[in-house]
């Protein structure tokens, strides 16, 4: 092959292929551009940055809907509808277009509740939907990565502007604190992250997931010599630190709650919604990517190889699952600030999306339906915890601005003067906690399912059913700090110095919380098309 | 839904009616339609709803009193499930939206819409939050009753689950000064066992193959409808027999035949080294003792009821606890019999020492609401041990004849409570109404001063004591005499018992009914009792009179659908302990239960 035909191969595979099937993150890359235009040009400055987001948003989710129509008429046809973007840097499947769209629906949501809670004020839009819509490009990547480098890449595109984002409250002390710690702590995990990765490449002499996996398994299988070995599960270590760090999985958690109290209610919504979808993905893709081969049609050495370092995978996983979920829970016990608890509360659900991860992992490649369906029960877990998370923040930023206070003491006797915000409050917490006939409940079934289902037929089972009882017992106690909530809002009498607002007056705000909540109830009863969906997405591990 | 529909399960509408209404109402009660000023208007549309309820399960359940058979009505006398609807719901999960009723939980039905009508006439001195107490009021009565009616465990659970969030509510806002405690402790407790039962409804769903089933089986399990053509359930049945991979199911009905299968894929799983049908039975168990609830996990009990506003302790007396009591009979022993077999000794022990343990606390108690609590836990302490001899094989001697009566005398134990408990609960109700003390010791003399009331109280509270004649009398005495061929040494402790129950009731109504004069507090708020609370009252007392002069009332009811399930799973001991001594003709659990009848 000359350099004649690999050139014009590469720009025909560009153009032809790639570029098509990447117009989501073209069209936010686009948005970017506009909306800093839109602050450069005095002709355009009458253009409200807001609304110039928005429209790439919507128009980014109509592109997302539109590549998952796609994709679902192609999977009946055998194998489903893969392909490598970009010369095997990024990779366009179902898991991709179902959590690019879950991405751009949730940027849509989530700049309409940027707009009616008021952060950020005009001056600081240009500045503040910039980052946000450049964190998300960066979170679509994560989510299509097939390249380690392209994993390093994304994830860092996602995390830095999240980083200024965490102070973007300028002035505030607790902000710019929550951001220089945000960002030291980003720093040195992405160090450890790329030396992980490059011990990875030294020994593997590859970066393509794909490839990695079926020498991965040739070297463990043959059993080489142990340093070999020894090298191999540092790199998979230290690569586990990276994506700990974006899942605020414990012991990578400390700047999670510093950050939840110090920034703005909103940034909280993006990195507990958005930040947790992407690492998600990223962390099924690297558990598939590194555990199978992608024909499945791995035999001898390979496959014993490869069920060692599944093996390998799943305990990381599943054990740091188990004590993410376990001390978020404890530690939201204690907190009398709402961001602050619900920054706990988000570590702990990181549990349990690990805990399906896990599952997941357990499953690939010895039962393929069964993976299919513990990555389902993930992307459904991901669909809800988006409403869910996106609606308690989105009440924190409302009652913030009538209350000027996030502590949850302030909340008391709140449902004698806003009954509606407390029904809302009720069901997305109750959701949380995971108590039916909400999406909650069916969520965390959905897990409970897939890892009752790695008990019943994998050879992980003592490991699945320590982490099966320790879900059971997290989801008893978290019991504790979500009904605190609710108890003071309901239970606590009110402060006397309270004036009562006017009864029945629809507030936008008010709207907004219901129309967040609604999904709640609703994907808890019919639950069938949004559970399709995540079907479809589970369908990329064949 | 097409009308073909309708034709083909009749009891669509009906039977959903009774469920949804009281939800649907509280959706619209809760949406800013009416203004939360209108009090009055909010509880008779409360008020009326309940009604409504009530008399459509009553029409459902007793066809004689409105005319000619209808198709959406129940067949008195018939052992099998009965008025079955089913839809999908969700089909990735087979989960489907499948309810039907039995002669085992029609009666509960009944009595929980009966109960909640009361309990709704009973919540007239509310006043605080009056539209938001109603509207969790009607919450919970959907929860309930889509329990005794759901037959698909996923749609159980959610049930089950939809009680916690009103009821914590309805005890933490609107309950006595040590409220929230109670309100949390009761929805951790429950929130426990229910956790537990998820884990076994995952295990008994992933290891459930609905391809071991014969076609019979499948139809009878209403898997596949009986009321198909007979070409298209032969399509259906083909269809699950050739699948490749295994069909799961939460079916309540096929996953008791499949385990009831010798070859039972739940006895055969093994979850470190114990099987999964004793495992499954065990966690079903822990999760539904806690609500009937039996010592050491009564606890929440006594807070809770006496922390509850007046009616919401006739509900969780009157129905709650039974739903404990349904599970065990409907899901852990269908579903595990080898787990119930191995078991059975812990079933029986757990009642006995309820039984016991509760009525010496009932007699330690001074606050007259927290006596009536214990007793709950005494009472339904019978209960757990009717069901358990239901397995019991004791030595060397298999006497599952007595299984049908201890079943039998269980089930009339638990309607019977039913009344009674919510009568006792009211009638203490009346009393903190008026005088704002509970305290046993410093009443006296009621009857001088409430003739009418304390003629009707000591009347129900009779009935708890379980005086012949009365209600309480029939399911203990089944209970005890059942329980003499499995263990002599249980049966005369729950014969001793009587003894205390006598005991801490008759001198709780010496205490507070008879004595000179009333020299407590408040002595002038003692007025007569009043229509209304006479509206409540009377209907008690007259069914507690009435079933127990006349139990066939009940039994005509309970006693095909448990004799069967006896029956069924007296072949199934048979042929899985072939080791087992020879045994009584089947024919005789009706003959048991007649001549124990005729005994009394």
């Amino acid at each position: 092959m000359d350099l004649g035909s690999l050139v014009s191969g590469t720009i025909n595979d560009t153009l032809r292929v790639s570029l098509p099937l990447f117009r989501v993150e073209l069209v936010i890359a686009v948005s970017v551009v506009l909306v800093l235009l839109a602050r450069m040009l005095p002709v355009l400055r009458w253009l409200d940055s807001g609304l110039v987001a928005l429209g790439g948003a919507c128009f980014a989710s109509w592109y997302g809907w539109a590549d998952l129509q796609t994709v679902q008429q192609a999977v009946p046809e055998a194998g489903g509808f893969s392909r490598e973007l970009f010369g095997g840097l990024l990779v366009f499947d179902s898991l991709t277009v179902y959590v690019r769209l879950l991405l751009a629906a949730f940027l849509v949501l989530y700049i309409v509740f940027t707009k009616v809670s008021g952060i950020p004020d005009r001056e600081d839009g240009a500045d503040f939907y910039v980052l946000v819509l450049g964190a998300t490009l960066g979170m679509c990547l994560m989510a299509s990565a097939n390249h380690l480098l392209m994993v390093f890449m994304a994830v860092e595109m996602a995390s830095v502007p999240s980083y200024a984002l965490a102070g973007f409250l300028k002035g505030r002390k607790a902000a710019s604190e929550a951001a220089l710690k945000y960002a030291v702590y980003g720093a040195g995990a992405a160090g450890i992250m790329l030396y992980g990765i490059s011990l990875l490449a030294g020994v593997l002499g590859t970066c393509h997931l794909p490839s990695m996996a079926g020498e991965l398994g040739r070297i463990v299988g043959e059993g080489k010599a142990g340093g070999e070995i020894m090298v191999l599960s540092l790199g998979g270590l230290m690569l586990a630190v990276g994506l700990a760090f974006k899942l605020s999985a414990v012991p990578f958690h400390f700047w999670c709650p510093d950050v939840f109290e110090g920034a703005a209610a909103e940034i909280g919504a993006f990195l507990s919604v958005a930040s947790k979808a992407a690492a998600v993905a990223l962390a099924v893709r690297l558990v598939f990517g590194l555990g199978t081969v992608p024909d499945g049609a791995a035999a001898g050495v390979v496959a014993t190889g490869l069920a060692d370092v599944r093996h390998f995978l799943v305990y990381v996983v599943g054990l740091m699952a188990v004590a993410t979920c376990t001390l978020g829970n404890l530690a939201a016990y204690g907190q009398t600030n709402m961001k602050r608890l619900l920054a706990y509360s988000t570590v702990a659900h990181a549990g349990y999306l690990m805990m399906g991860v896990a599952a997941a992992g357990a499953l690939a490649g010895v039962d393929a339906a069964g993976a299919q369906r513990a990555v389902a029960a993930l992307a459904f877990y991901l669909g809800t915890y988006l409403f869910m998370n996106l609606a308690a923040f989105a009440i924190v930023a409302v009652l913030r601005n009538r209350l000027r206070s996030e502590e949850i003491a302030s909340y008391a006797g709140l449902v004698r003067t806003n009954p509606g915000i407390v029904v809302a409050t009720t069901i997305v917490l109750v959701s949380l906690i995971g108590l039916p006939p909400l999406a909650g409940f069916v969520a965390k079934f959905l897990i409970f399912s897939s890892l009752v289902k790695a008990i019943a037929s994998t050879a992980e089972s003592p490991l699945m059913l320590v982490i099966l009882i320790v879900g059971g017992i997290n989801t008893v106690i978290s019991l504790f700090y979500y009904l605190r909530v609710l108890k003071v809002m309901t239970f606590d009498p009110l402060p006397e110095d309270r004036v009562a607002e006017p009864a029945g007056a629809f507030s936008l705000a008010g709207g907004l919380v219901a129309a967040l909540a609604v999904p709640v109830v609703l994907f808890g009863i019919l639950w069938s098309g949004l559970y399709g969906f995540a079907q479809l997405a589970g369908s990329f591990a064949s | 839904m097409s009308p073909a529909d309708a034709l083909s399960q009749p009891a669509l509408w009906p039977l959903s009616a009774i469920v949804f209404l009281p939800a649907i109402v509280a959706a619209v009660l809760a949406l800013p339609i009416i203004p939360r000023a209108r009090e009055e208007l909010i509880r008779w549309i409360t008020l009326a709803t309940t009604a409504v309820v009530f008399l459509l399960s009553l029409w459902m359940a007793w066809p004689a009193v409105f005319g000619a058979q209808g198709p959406a009505q129940f067949t008195i006398g018939e052992a099998g499930m009965q008025l079955v609807v089913s839809k999908p719901w969700i089909p990735a999960f087979s989960i489907e939206y499948l309810l039907g009723v039995d002669g085992i939980s029609m009666p509960l039905v009944v009595l929980t819409t009966f109960l909640s009508l009361l309990a709704c006439a009973a919540s007239w001195p509310i006043t605080k939050h009056v539209k938001a107490y109603h509207v969790l009021f009607l919450l919970l009565e959907t929860g309930m009753l889509g329990v005794f009616v759901s037959l698909d465990f996923f749609l159980f659970y959610v049930f089950w689950e939809v009680m916690l969030l009103p009821m914590y509510f309805l005890i933490g806002i609107w309950g006595g000064p040590r409220r929230e405690y109670a309100a949390i402790k009761f929805f951790l407790y429950t929130l426990l066992g229910s956790v537990l039962m998820l884990l076994a409804i995952l295990m008994l769903y992933f290891t459930s193959d609905l391809r071991m089933l014969s076609p019979e089986q499948l139809e009878a399990a209403h898997v596949v409808s009986p009321a198909l053509e007979a070409a298209a359930r032969a399509d259906a049945v083909a269809a699950i027999k050739t699948a490749a991979e295994p069909i799961h199911t939460f079916n309540l009905l096929a996953l008791a035949e499949l385990g009831q299968l010798p070859n039972s894929p739940f006895a055969a799983a093994q979850v470190w080294g114990v099987s999964l049908e004793v495992l499954a039975f065990l966690l079903l168990l822990i999760g539904f003792v806690i609500k009937v609830p039996v010592v050491p996990v009564h606890t929440w009990l006594p807070d809770a009821h006496v922390e509850a506003p007046t009616p919401i302790s006739m509900i969780l007396a009157g129905v709650l606890l039974k739903l404990g009591g349904y599970g065990i009979i409907r899901i852990c022993y269908p579903v595990c019999p080898g787990g119930g077999l191995t078991l059975a000794w812990l079933v029986c022990g757990l009642g006995v020492v309820s039984m016991v343990y509760g009525a010496f606390a009932a007699l330690a108690q001074t606050d007259f609401k927290r006596m009536v609590a214990y007793s709950s836990v005494s009472h339904m302490g019978y209960v757990m041990l009717g069901l358990g001899v239901w397995s019991a094989v004791a030595g060397n001697e298999f006497r599952w004849d007595a299984w049908g009566q201890g079943v039998n005398g269980a089930m009339f134990q638990m309607l019977a409570h039913g009344f009674s408990s919510a009568g006792m609960f009211f009638m203490v109700g009346v009393l903190y109404d008026r005088v704002h003390h509970r305290n046993l010791n410093e009443f006296g003399g009621i009857f001088n001063r409430m003739p009418v009331y304390a003629a009707l109280a000591v009347a129900i509270f009779f009935a708890g004591l379980g005086l012949p004649g009365l209600c309480g009398f029939i399911g203990e005495v089944l209970v005890t005499l059942s329980a003499w061929n499995y263990s002599r040494t249980l049966a005369a402790i729950s014969a001793f018992t009587v003894i205390l129950t006598a005991g801490y009731i008759l001198w709780a109504i010496q205490r507070v009914y008879l004595g000179a004069e009333y020299k407590g507090p408040h002595g002038e708020a003692l007025t007569p009792i009043t229509r209304r609370e006479l509206a409540i009252a009377t209907p008690l007392v007259f069914l507690a009179i009435l079933f127990g002069v006349a139990p066939q009332l009940l039994f005509n009811y309970v006693t095909p659908s448990v004799n069967r399930q006896v029956e069924t799973l007296a072949e199934w001991t048979r042929e899985v302990r072939p080791d087992f001594p020879a045994s009584p003709a089947i024919e005789t659990v009706e003959a048991g239960v007649t001549r124990a009848l005729a005994g009394e």
